[in-house]
C-alpha cells in the first residue's frame, strides 16, 4: 500500500498541495480528480521524486520514502507515466522500452516483459524500430506505458493519460489500464476526464486547490449530484 | 601533374591532421551542449593544462606513465570543474552557468600563469609520434599522420558508446529530457560528470596531438584552437557528434589550404567569418537538431 499522511508541497513559489492524504492500496485502481491547477500532478511529482516534499510522508507498506530520489522510488516499483507521454522521439520504440527498464540487470526477465508489453500493445511491436517521434499520440501514450511497465513496476501512476487523445483512443487506454490492474499493477490515476476514471476506478479522491475536498468509491462519486454538477457536466 | 599531387598533399595532410585535433576537442563542447544547453568556455582552457601537466610529467615518469597521468589530471580537473562550478548552478538561469564558465576559464589561465610564471615551454618531443617521415614525398611529422586516424578511432568508439551501451543510452535521454530520464531511473548527475569526463579525456588526447606538431605551451595558447574547435562544432551543429567531426576536418583543411595559397594572414579571420556566416545562415549547423527548447 503507498500512503500519504498530510503531503505539503510548494511548487514554483505556489503552495500547490496544501496538506493532503490518501491511501492507495495494494491492487487497486485510484484516481484523483479535480480542476487544472488542483495539484494533482504535483501529489503525483512529489510521490516520483521530481519535486520535493515540504512536509508530511509517504509509506510504501510502511517504509518512509519521502524525498527519495527518483532513481530510488522506481527501484523501489513506483514508476509515473508523464504527462503528455514524453516519449524519446529520436529513440526507436525498442529503445524507448528499454530504457524503461533502464535499473533492472536481470536479462530473461526483462526480455519476458517486453513480451509481455509486446502483448499488450501488439502496435508497439509492429512499429519496434520506428523513432518514437514519428508515431501517432494514442500509440505514443501506449509507448509510454509500455516503458513505464518494463520497470516492473509495483505501483503505476499516471498523470493526464487520456489529455489531447481521441474519444475512441481514450476508451482503448482506460481498457488497457483495467487489464494491466487485473494482472496485478496497483494504479493511482489522475484525470480531467473525470467521468473515465471514476469508471474504472475503486477509490476516488477529489481534489481541490491543494486539498482533498472528497472521497469515496468511484461508483458513490459517479453518482454524487455535486460531483456530476462540477466535474462529470451538468446534464448527466 | 605529380608536382601539383604533391603540393596538394602538402596543404590537405597537416590540414586534416589539424582539422582532427579541432575535432577532439569539438567533441568536448558539443557533448557537453548535448546534455547541458551549457557552452563550456573553459574546455578550451582544459586542453592547455594538459599541455602543461604533460610537460611537466614527462621530466619526472617514463613516457607512458607521463601520457597515463596527464589523462588522469585532465579528466579529473573536467569531472571537478563540472562539479563545483556548473552543478551547484544545476536550476539557475543557463546565463549564470555560462558566466560561471567564463569565470572558470580565466581562472584556469590565471592558475597557469601563477604556477608556470607565463614562460612559454617547450613540448616535450615523444618518440615516435615526433619523428619525421615521409609521406608521397612530403616530410612530416608521424603525428600528422597519425592524428586523422587515431581521430577516426576515437569518433568510432565514442559512436558505439552513445549507441550500443547503457551509459549512451542514458546520455541520449537525458540530452533530450532530464525530467523524462530521472523517471527511467537515471542519475543525471552521474550521467553529465561522465559526458565531462569523456570530453575532457578526447582534449587530454587531443593536446598530445596538437602540441607535437605545435612545440610550446603557453597559458594561453589553447585559447584559438579552443575557439577554432568551438566554431566546427556550431559549424557541424551544436550537439551533434557527427558534426563536430566533419565541421573540425572542414575547418582544419580550408585554414591549410588558405595558407598555402599564401594568405595566412586571413586564415583565421576565415574561420571566424565562417562562423558567422553559419549562424547567419544556417544557425543549426551541418547536422544540427531542430532548435527545440528543452521541456
Amino acid at each position: 500500500m503507498l500512503k500519504i499522511e498530510d503531503l505539503h508541497v510548494s511548487y514554483g513559489g505556489i503552495q500547490a498541495v496544501k496538506g493532503i492524504s490518501l491511501e492507495v492500496p495494494d491492487g487497486k485502481i485510484v484516481t484523483l480528480i479535480g480542476a487544472n491547477g488542483a495539484g494533482k500532478s504535483t501529489t503525483l511529482r512529489t510521490i516520483a521524486g521530481l519535486v520535493p516534499a515540504q512536509s508530511g510522508q509517504i509509506f510504501l507498506q510502511d517504509e518512509k520514502i519521502t524525498n527519495l530520489s527518483s532513481d530510488r522510488i522506481v527501484s523501489k516499483g513506483i514508476t509515473l507515466v508523464p504527462e503528455g507521454r514524453r516519449v524519446f522521439p529520436d529513440m526507436t520504440v525498442l529503445e524507448n522500452l528499454k530504457i524503461g527498464a533502464y535499473l533492472r540487470r536481470d536479462r530473461p526477465e526483462m526480455e519476458k516483459d517486453l513480451q509481455w508489453v509486446y502483448d499488450l500493445f501488439p502496435r508497439l511491436k509492429e512499429r519496434s524500430w520506428q523513432a518514437a517521434g514519428t508515431l501517432s499520440g494514442g500509440e505514443q501514450q501506449m509507448l509510454a506505458v509500455g516503458r513505464a511497465l518494463m520497470s516492473r513496476p509495483k505501483i503505476m501512476m499516471m498523470d493526464e493519460p487520456s489529455l489531447g487523445l481521441a474519444p475512441i483512443v481514450v476508451q482503448g487506454i482506460f481498457e488497457i489500464i483495467r487489464e494491466i490492474n487485473r494482472q496485478g499493477v496497483t494504479i493511482l490515476l489522475i484525470e480531467q476526464n473525470a467521468n473515465m476514471a471514476l469508471k474504472v476506478a475503486d477509490q476516488a479522491y477529489v481534489m481541490e486547490t491543494g486539498r482533498i475536498t472528497r472521497q469515496g468509491t468511484g461508483q458513490e462519486l459517479l453518482n454524487d449530484e455535486s460531483i456530476k454538477e462540477a466535474y462529470l457536466g451538468k446534464h448527466k | 601533374m605529380d608536382q601539383f599531387f604533391q603540393t596538394a598533399l602538402s596543404w590537405l595532410l597537416p590540414g586534416i591532421s589539424v582539422g582532427g585535433q579541432y575535432a577532439l576537442i569539438a567533441l568536448g563542447y558539443t557533448m557537453v551542449y548535448g546534455i547541458l544547453r551549457l557552452i563550456n568556455f573553459a574546455h578550451g582552457d582544459i586542453f592547455t593544462v594538459a599541455g602543461f601537466v604533460m610537460f611537466y610529467a614527462i621530466t619526472a615518469m617514463p613516457l607512458g606513465a607521463a601520457v597515463l597521468f596527464t589523462i588522469a589530471v585532465t579528466v579529473l580537473l573536467g569531472f571537478l570543474v563540472e562539479r563545483l562550478a556548473y552543478k551547484p548552478l544545476r536550476s539557475a538561469p543557463r546565463m549564470s552557468v555560462m558566466i560561471s564558465a567564463i569565470g572558470v576559464s580565466y581562472l584556469l589561465q590565471n592558475l597557469m600563469w601563477y604556477i608556470t610564471g607565463g614562460q612559454p615551454q617547450q613540448y616535450p618531443s615523444l618518440p615516435w609520434i615526433s619523428d619525421w617521415i615521409n609521406v608521397g614525398g612530403i616530410e612530416t611529422k608521424r603525428v600528422t599522420v597519425i592524428t586523422p586516424i587515431l581521430t577516426i578511432v576515437l569518433i568510432v568508439l565514442l559512436l558505439l558508446l552513445v549507441k550500443k551501451t547503457r551509459v549512451g543510452l542514458a546520455m541520449r535521454a537525458a540530452s533530450r529530457d532530464f525530467e523524462t530520464a530521472r523517471l527511467m531511473g537515471i542519475k543525471i548527475n552521474t550521467v553529465i560528470s561522465v559526458t565531462f569526463i569523456i570530453g575532457s579525456f578526447l582534449a587530454a588526447v587531443g593536446s598530445f596531438l596538437f602540441f607535437s606538431n605545435y612545440a610550446t605551451v603557453s597559458p594561453t595558447v589553447g585559447t584559438m584552437p579552443g575557439l577554432k574547435a568551438f566554431i566546427a562544432a556550431v559549424f557541424g551543429g551544436i550537439g551533434s557528434i557527427p558534426g563536430a567531426v566533419v565541421g573540425g576536418f572542414i575547418i582544419g583543411i580550408c585554414e591549410n589550404i588558405i595558407r598555402g595559397a599564401g594568405y595566412s594572414t586571413f586564415s583565421d579571420a576565415f574561420t571566424f567569418a565562417l562562423l558567422i556566416l553559419v549562424l547567419c545562415v544556417k544557425p543549426t549547423g551541418l547536422f544540427g537538431e531542430k532548435l527545440e527548447e528543452k521541456v
